[in-house]
């Protein structure tokens, strides 16, 4: 009977062991040999998704274009996913070596990771449905239904500055909050434009974004703290990417069909952040810059 | 060191812990009313001569075991709420946490029917062949002779399905009711990570000191309610 | 699952012909008002107030194809029963570990081993979860939310387990151990060779429930951003606008997996009868807080059958729950009246042996030999319980 208890725990042991060994098995080949790994979302089309072993989305063009530009081939990439709450903790635990996520410059962020960038202007819109005539902007969604990402501070800066009367859904991920839009129950989705177009290309043309957008986030690439030679590299490469306009092929690859056009206003940006520890001012801006969001 | 520890104490002035606890228990009582109501319903069809109903119940069962809350909690609010249009209020909240105490309700009524199955389990066989050969009909055997001893002997599984339906009400974050403990927990660790083990215990130990006592309260009812034989 | 079901078939005769055409009747009746629910529901979704008819094949194509299920059902399944896997394991170990600590006759290993597993017991799966989520991530661990589903089904079900192994233990005959320390084993001996593996064949088919509870707490990860099966659905939904479908696909996978482990577990105490000495019954809810109340012995009593001719049956033991440290437990045979002596009013000579060989702490006392106490059947027990 020992004998029996014995043998049950060294095969749990053994079990454990091998279980544990085989989710370990794919993090280990990063650092060793000529890689980067890049930390994206795998879970906003249009921006950062992934499908089988394939990524695509606008921040995925751009991480692929600024890899390619840094010499690295499309094999030698690794890619990470990147959930929000947990960005600045994989820079400064260097699980990555760079991160684009719809990832705003923040003075906040700032204090412990750096950033390249912009590549991107994005700002808070509204989603709507297609048919929908009575919702142009946040002023207008007193009494109406609004859906947000558990968590994200998209819905409190419309609840504080546009209307309080708004009535908040939280739901897990933007897919939930675009299925209960479509459904009837909430009446606008909101977060930055270029994740809504991202939806919004998907929806057979049942979805379409208000256009508007009342917020400027700057997307940059997050970076190790004090990396500033890669950060001169990878703004190179993605003015390079602008001028030669495969900045806005990316742009149109993506979000096909959803009328999304970037804030003309602030794009294409010149990419000019992170370059050395003064901060610098964004370049084509004339507003101060934007809040702490998403 | 101490300044460290008030930051911690101001915590409790800044979020309503306990406020968060209060929704927890209110998700539970009112879950708990509807799965006993649904369950007592479901165990009286389950022994029922009507084979369809039987059939119903065990489905019901299965269906509801065998299947995660928190895909019964998004289901709540995308199907039943986003497809079936059905709601309980104009306003958001009252409407997530009515859903949420429906989609525990009637997840945890498969529970309280399988524990006062299994409280008819505790019942010798004799008890229903004794009430058989008195002339009773089905409705007065189930009535007057199983199920009173089916619910005490039934005592303990039902406390358990109790604690269990307490320690679930937290997944009701996943119906969008974001002023439970967990959702609470998160966000204070979201602005306070560097109190993340004390805001941990805070709730843990919340939740230690509700269970203990519905723990030894089932224990002693079970040994007090059960049919000396 | 009607046959096993003693009750469903004895509440009621045999019906008669009347019998038989109410029931057909009503049977009539409760199909129809099914299959009204049903149609109501399937209207309703095929041609809802606003959005789309959620029954067209265009949203129901790529929540089925085999692209779905290369890319996203099949790696997600594989994450959650990884972890599901990886966590019941655990569980069986942290289980047997703590159970075992718990019956040790160390007092002071006990109370540890105690404090740990109720606390691991009481709070929230879900709690757990997010905790050490945040908390591996700010510790710089990768795959944090790996470490997090697992280490929270490892704590939450071993510490049922090791429940579950110190109720069996409880729960068994006190002929073994008796019958075992007479053979001239220590009490630790004892405990871990006769009765210990006895209480595991007694607990394994409420470990197969456990595993069904570990399966369904896994998507709780998804919360918690494990990219488990519901966080791969979920994100296929969201290319096609598809997500109840996709997760109606999901649900049925975790159905269909949870449903074949119910099914083992229901055939296990059977199957186990034969290698224990303690009751089976496999649980609805095991036992998860204090005093671990339970009817497990209520229904092999009521399966025990009575002998002939009204001679007194033989029941087994009454259940011990958190009595089942060998001082409680005999204590409690006492108040259960299934032992007329209590171990406190054995002789001294006795008292010492026993001292000696099973490392008990019986406090010397004072032989005073009284009435038992009122509700006592039994007129033949001497002295009261310590007070």
């Amino acid at each position: 009977m020992k004998k029996i208890i014995t043998r049950l725990i060294a095969t749990a042991v053994a079990a454990v062991s091998v279980v544990s060994l085989a989710a370990c098995s794919s993090t280990s080949a990063t650092d060793s040999d000529h890689k980067i790994t890049i930390g994206i979302k795998f879970d906003q089309p249009g921006v950062g998704f992934k499908k089988g072993g394939t990524y695509t989305g606008f921040d995925v063009s751009v991480a692929r274009y600024i890899a390619h530009e840094l010499g690295y081939k499309d094999y030698e990439i690794v890619w990470r996913e990147a959930p929000s709450k947990q960005r600045e903790a994989m820079l400064q635990n260097r699980d990555v070596d760079m991160i684009l996520a719809s990832y705003s410059i923040t003075d906040d962020r700032k204090k412990t990771v750096d950033f390249a960038g912009p590549y991107l202007v994005a700002g808070q819109d509204l989603l709507v449905r297609s048919d929908n005539t009575t919702i142009n902007g946040p002023e207008d969604l007193d009494g109406k239904r609004l859906c947000s990402v558990t968590g994200s501070t998209s819905a409190v800066v419309i609840k504080e500055r546009y209307s309080n009367k708004v009535q908040l859904m939280e739901q897990p991920s933007y897919a939930e909050c675009a299925t209960a839009l479509f459904s009837g129950i909430v009446d606008a989705v909101t977060t930055d434009n270029i994740i809504l177009a991202g939806l919004a290309s998907n929806s057979r043309g049942r979805l379409k974004l208000v256009g508007k957008p009342f917020t400027q986030e700057y997307y940059g690439v997050g970076l190790h703290k004090g990396d500033y030679e890669l950060a001169k590299k990878i703004n190179a490469a993605i003015n390079k990417m602008v001028s030669t306009g495969d900045w806005e092929q990316a742009i149109e690859d993506n979000t096909s069909g959803t009328g999304f056009t970037p804030d003309t206003q602030y794009n294409p940006p010149f990419a000019n952040q992170g370059e050395s520890a003064q901060s610098v001012e964004f370049a084509r801006s004339t507003e101060e810059s934007s809040d702490s969001k998403n | 060191m101490t300044q460290n520890f008030n930051e911690f104490l101001q915590l409790f002035q800044q979020y309503d812990i306990l406020g968060a606890f209060w929704v927890n228990i209110e998700l539970t009582f009112w879950a708990a009313v509807i799965a006993v109501v649904l369950g007592v319903i479901l165990i009286m069809m389950r022994i029922s001569p009507i084979s369809s109903l039987r059939g119903f119940a065990a489905g019901y069962c299965e269906f509801f075991k065998n299947m995660p809350l928190t895909i019964i909690m998004v289901f709540m609010v995308l199907g039943i709420f986003g497809q079936l249009k059905i709601s309980f209020s104009d306003t958001f909240t009252i409407n997530f946490f009515w859903l949420a105490v429906t989609g525990l309700g009637v997840y945890t009524a498969a529970f309280v029917c399988e524990s006062l199955r299994s409280g008819i389990n505790t019942i010798p066989v004799g008890q229903a062949e004794a009430s058989r050969a008195l002339g009773l009909s089905f409705m007065q055997s189930a009535t007057q002779i199983i199920l009173p001893q089916a619910i005490r002997g039934a005592v303990a599984p039902l406390g358990n399905t109790l604690i269990a339906l307490l320690k679930n009400s937290t997944v009701a974050a996943a119906a969008s009711v974001a002023t439970e403990t967990s959702s609470l927990m998160s966000t204070m660790i979201e602005f306070h990570s560097e109190h993340i083990i004390g805001i941990f215990l805070i709730f843990a130990i919340g939740y230690v000191i509700l269970i203990i006592p519905i723990g030894l309260l089932t224990t002693f009812l079970s040994n007090r309610l059960a049919v000396r034989r | 699952m009607k046959n096993k079901d003693m009750s469903t078939q004895l509440l009621f005769d045999e019906p008669g012909p009347k019998g038989k055409r109410i029931i057909r009747v009503m049977n009539v009746i409760a199909a129809i008002l099914i299959a009204a629910v049903a149609i109501v529901v399937l209207v309703r979704l095929y041609n809802p107030p606003q959005g789309e008819n959620q029954l067209s094949w265009q949203l129901w194509k790529p929540a089925l194809d085999l692209e779905a299920w290369t890319d996203f059902y099949l790696p997600g399944l594989g994450l959650t029963l990884g972890a599901a896997l990886a966590g019941i394991v655990g569980s069986l170990i942290f289980g047997l570990v703590f159970g075992i600590l718990r019956l040790l006759p160390n007092p002071y290993i006990r109370f540890i081993a105690a404090i740990i597993v109720e606390f691991c017991r009481a709070v929230p799966v879900l709690i757990m979860m997010v905790f050490f989520w945040r908390w591996f991530a700010g510790m710089g661990i990768q795959h944090s939310s790996y470490y997090a589903v697992v280490l929270a089904l490892i704590l939450y079900n071993g510490s049922v387990i090791a429940e579950l192994v110190r109720s069996g233990v409880g729960n068994l005959p006190k002929g073994q151990r008796e019958a075992s320390l007479a053979l001239g084993l220590t009490r630790t001996e004892s405990l871990m060779q006769v009765e210990v593996p006895q209480a595991i064949f007694a607990m394994m088919p409420a470990t197969v429930t456990q595993l069904v509870v570990a399966l369904k707490d896994t998507a709780l990860g998804s919360i918690i951003l494990y990219t488990d099966l519901l966080q791969e659905s979920r994100r296929l939904g969201s290319m096609y606008f598809n997500i109840l479908q996709t997760l109606a696909v999901s649900a049925v996978i975790y159905f269909v997996i949870c449903w074949i482990a119910s099914r083992i577990a229901e055939a296990m105490p059977a199957w186990m009868a034969n290698r224990t000495s303690g009751p089976v019954e496999e649980e609805v809810v095991p036992p998860i807080a204090v005093m671990d109340a339970t009817n497990r012995n209520q229904i092999k009593a009521a399966k025990t059958p009575r002998p002939f001719g009204g001679a007194e049956p033989v029941y087994p033991d009454h259940f011990h729950g958190s009595h089942a440290h060998h001082e409680n437990w005999t204590h409690h045979h006492y108040i259960e009246q299934q032992e007329l002596e209590h171990p406190h009013d054995y002789p001294q000579e006795i008292r010492n042996e026993i001292m000696k060989t099973m490392h008990l702490r019986v406090k010397p006392r004072g032989n005073n030999p009284q009435s038992g106490s009122g509700d006592k059947k039994s007129e033949k027990g001497s002295g009261e319980p310590q007070k």
